[in-house]
C-alpha cells in the first residue's frame, strides 16, 4: 500500500497501484485514457469515503504525516516570515515555531506546533514529533508579549499529540507553562485567532489555543485525551481506541456543537496532506474574514467577548436546579 | 505439637505503597511507618500520623473543617449536576458512575465551594473531593471554581483552592479540557483585581488541575509527600522506558525544581495561610456575629449539613 494512504482507503490503494503498473508501460493514448479514467474513479471514491469518515479515521487523517504543518500555510500565505527562537530562560524548543510576518500586507505574529510534517525521520526527531516542553510554551508566551506591546494580532496554529511526557518536562514546570500561558492568553491585548488544522492534544495544545475565534480544520480533532490513552485507562484496553474515539466526541462538528470552536475549516476532499495548495488556499478565505472581524473589535470588547466565550463552555453539560 | 498456632498472617511492615485512605473500622496501619493508629487518634490529628507525619488523604469537607473558624462555612452552588453532555459510555454508563458517586460521597461533583472565616480573614476556600471519580475537573467542577473566583473578585476576599484530583474528567471530553482555560481566565481576573490567590496542592494534584489553577497560585503551597505532575508517572515511564527515580513528581521534588513555594505540614497549613494572607492585606471581617451568606451554613461535625435558606 502506498504510504500515503490510510487503512480505510485500500480501494484508493489499489487503484493507484493499477496506475503505477499502467505508467510504467510505453505511452499510448488509450493507455492514457485508461489513467485519467482511474484518476476520476479515486476521485469519487475518495469523495464518497470522505463523506463519511468515523470518528476514528478522523484521528488518522488528523495525524497523517504529510498533513501540511505551520509553515506549510505560513510559506503559502504569508510573506516576510522572520523565525524568532528561544524563551531567553533555557532553551529553543522546535516543537513550537514563533515569529513575525505579513498577512494580506499587515504584521502579525504566528506561534504554532510543528511536528515535522512531511519531513524524514530526522525532521521529526528535530520537532520532537510537536511534543512541546515548558520552553516551547514560554517562547510561544514572549512571542506573543511582544505581538501585545506592539499592537499586532496573533496567529496560533494548534498540531500536537500532547505536551512532552518526559522528565525534564516535569523538571522544568510543564504545568506551570500551560497554565501560566492559559492564564496569560485569556487576557492578552490583541487580536488571537487559533487555528486547530491538525490534532488538538490536550493541555499541550491548549496551552498556545486561548483567543477570540478558534478556527477548527475539517477532519483535525481535538481532545481531552488520546483515544489510546482514555481506552487504555478506561477500557483497560488501547486496543479499544476506535471506541474511545467515538465517545470522546473529539470531531469538528461535535466541538462546533458545543460551542467550542467557531467555526469549521473546510479540506480539499480527501483530507488536507492530499492538496496543500488548495488547502492553504481554502484557509486563507476564512483566516482572512475572522482576522478582519476580531480586528475590528475595540479592545476593551473583545477582551471581554473572549472572557465570556471561554466563561460559557460547559455549560452545555450543567444541569442547575 | 505446638501449643499454639498461628491463624492469622502476623503484622507484616510491609513498605508497599498503599493508598491513603482513612479506612473504616476502629484502628488503621500508617503505610508511612506501620504503626498502628486510632481512627479517632488520627481523625484528632487531622488524619496524620502521630509517629511519622504521614499525611492520610482526607475528604472536601474535612479539609474546610480544618480551615475555617470553628468549623463553620457557607457552601455554595452545592446542587449543580453534570448531564453527561458527550452521553459518554464506556464499560459503563459515565450517567452510573455519577450516580454511585453522589451516592457514595454525598456531593453532586469533585468540588465544595465554601465562603466563611479563616482566623478572622473573610476568604472563599475551593476544596476537591478525591473520592468523587477521582477529584476530576469536569463542567462542574470548572463552573463552580470560577463561581468561587467571581464571587472573591465580586467582595474583594481572597481565594483558596486546594486541589486533590487526577485531572480533567476525559468523560466530559474537550468540554472538561476547556475548564482548564476558563478556570484560569477567571484567575486572570483575580490576579489583576491584586486580590489574593493561594493554590494548595495535596496527594494527588495531577494532570489538566496541575496545569492550570493548581500551579497559578500567589503562592503554591504543598503538602508533604504529595504526588504532583502534569503527566502520570506511567505515561512518562513509557516515554523514556525506564524506571523513574524515587521522589520524582513529589513535593519536595517540586521545591527543589522552583515549582512549589513550601511544603507545609497539614497541622500548620491553616496558620500558614493566616500569615500569607495577611502579607497580601486580606481584610479581617467585621466583628459582628450572624452569617453573611444565605445558602447553606456547614457546621462541621454536625451529622446532617445543617440548611439556612
Amino acid at each position: 500500500m502506498p504510504s500515503d494512504t490510510l487503512e480505510f482507503e485500500e480501494p484508493i490503494a489499489v487503484l493507484l497501484k493499477e496506475i503505477e503498473a499502467l505508467s510504467m508501460m510505453p505511452q499510448t493514448d488509450q493507455r492514457q485514457q485508461s489513467i485519467d479514467g482511474l484518476y476520476r474513479r479515486i476521485e469519487s471514491i475518495r469523495g464518497e469515503i470522505y463523506k463519511h469518515l468515523t470518528p476514528w479515521q478522523r484521528v488518522l487523517v488528523a495525524r497523517h504525516s504529510n498533513r501540511p504543518s505551520v509553515l506549510d500555510y505560513v510559506n503559502r500565505l504569508f510573506t516576510e516570515f522572520t523565525e524568532i527562537a528561544g524563551d531567553r530562560r533555557f532553551a529553543d524548543d522546535h516543537a513550537i515555531v514563533a515569529g513575525f510576518a505579513r498577512y494580506k500586507d499587515e504584521p502579525v505574529l504566528i506561534v504554532g506546533h510543528h511536528k515535522g510534517s512531511g519531513g524524514d525521520t530526522k525532521q521529526k526527531v528535530f520537532r520532537n514529533f510537536g511534543y512541546a516542553k515548558p520552553e516551547g510554551y514560554r517562547k510561544a508566551l514572549r512571542a506573543m508579549k511582544l505581538a501585545e506591546k506592539f499592537q499586532r494580532p496573533v496567529i496560533a496554529f494548534i498540531d500536537t499529540p500532547a505536551a512532552y511526557p518526559g522528565v525534564e518536562s516535569e523538571e522544568r514546570g510543564i504545568s506551570e507553562a500551560i497554565a501560566f500561558n492559559l492564564r496569560e492568553m485569556a487576557a492578552l491585548d490583541t487580536p488571537i485567532v487559533v487555528v486547530v488544522h491538525g490534532e488538538g492534544g490536550s493541555g499541550g495544545a491548549l496551552g498556545i489555543a486561548i483567543g477570540d475565534r478558534i478556527l477548527m480544520h475539517e477532519f483535525s480533532i481535538y481532545s481531552v485525551i488520546p483515544p489510546e490513552g482514555c481506552a487504555a485507562i478506561l477500557w483497560r484496553d488501547s486496543a479499544r481506541k476506535v471506541e474511545a474515539a467515538k465517545a470522546l466526541k473529539l470531531t469538528a462538528p461535535d466541538l462546533l456543537g458545543f460551542g467550542i470552536i467557531d467555526e469549521i475549516v473546510p479540506e480539499p476532499i480527501g483530507g488536507a496532506h492530499t492538496n496543500h495548495e488548495l488547502a492553504a488556499a481554502l484557509l486563507d478565505t476564512a483566516l482572512e474574514r475572522t482576522l478582519a472581524s476580531v480586528s475590528a473589535m475595540d479592545p476593551v470588547t473583545r477582551l471581554e467577548t473572549r472572557y465570556q466565550k471561554f466563561r460559557a463552555m460547559g455549560s452545555v453539560g450543567i444541569t442547575e436546579p | 505439637m505446638a501449643w499454639f498456632k498461628k491463624t492469622k498472617k502476623p503484622l507484616a511492615s510491609s513498605t508497599a505503597e498503599k493508598p491513603s485512605r482513612v479506612p473504616e473500622g476502629l484502628m488503621v496501619k500508617c503505610p508511612g511507618c506501620g504503626q498502628v493508629i486510632y481512627n479517632k487518634d488520627l481523625e484528632k490529628n487531622l488524619a496524620v500520623c502521630p509517629k511519622c507525619a504521614h499525611h492520610f488523604r482526607i475528604g472536601a469537607a474535612e479539609r474546610l473543617a480544618s480551615l475555617f473558624d470553628a468549623g463553620r462555612w457557607t457552601e455554595h452552588f452545592p446542587d449543580l449536576t453534570s448531564n453527561d453532555p458527550l452521553k459518554f459510555t464506556d464499560t459503563k454508563p459515565y450517567r452510573d458512575r455519577l450516580r454511585s458517586s453522589i451516592k457514595s460521597t454525598g456531593l453532586k461533583d469533585a468540588v465544595i465551594i465554601a465562603t466563611g472565616r479563616l482566623d478572622g480573614l473573610d476568604v472563599v476556600i475551593a476544596a476537591m473531593e478525591y473520592s468523587f471519580i477521582g477529584g476530576s475537573m469536569g463542567v462542574v467542577v470548572g463552573e463552580k471554581i470560577t463561581r468561587a473566583i467571581e464571587i472573591a473578585v465580586d467582595r474583594r476576599q481572597p481565594v483558596i483552592i486546594v486541589s486533590c484530583s487526577g485531572g480533567a474528567r476525559m468523560m466530559e471530553g474537550a468540554l472538561s479540557l476547556m475548564q482548564m482555560a476558563k478556570v484560569s481566565a477567571a484567575l486572570a481576573r483575580l490576579d489583576r483585581a491584586k486580590l489574593p490567590y493561594i493554590s494548595v496542592l495535596t496527594d494527588p494534584t495531577t494532570g489538566g488541575v496541575t496545569a492550570s489553577f493548581a500551579m497559578l497560585g500567589d503562592l503554591n503551597i504543598a503538602e508533604p509527600k504529595a504526588l504532583i505532575g502534569f503527566a502520570g508517572p506511567r505515561v512518562i515511564e513509557q516515554t523514556i522506558r525506564q524506571k523513574l527515580p524515587e521522589g520524582f513528581q513529589r513535593s519536595e521534588f517540586l521545591v527543589d525544581h522552583g515549582m512549589i513555594d513550601l511544603v507545609i505540614d497539614r497541622r500548620e497549613l491553616k496558620a500558614a495561610l493566616a500569615r500569607a494572607l495577611r502579607f497580601m492585606r486580606a481584610q479581617p471581617a467585621p466583628v459582628e456575629a450572624g452569617t453573611p451568606d444565605a445558602e447553606i451554613l456547614v457546621v462541621a461535625g454536625a451529622v446532617e449539613p445543617e440548611r439556612q435558606n
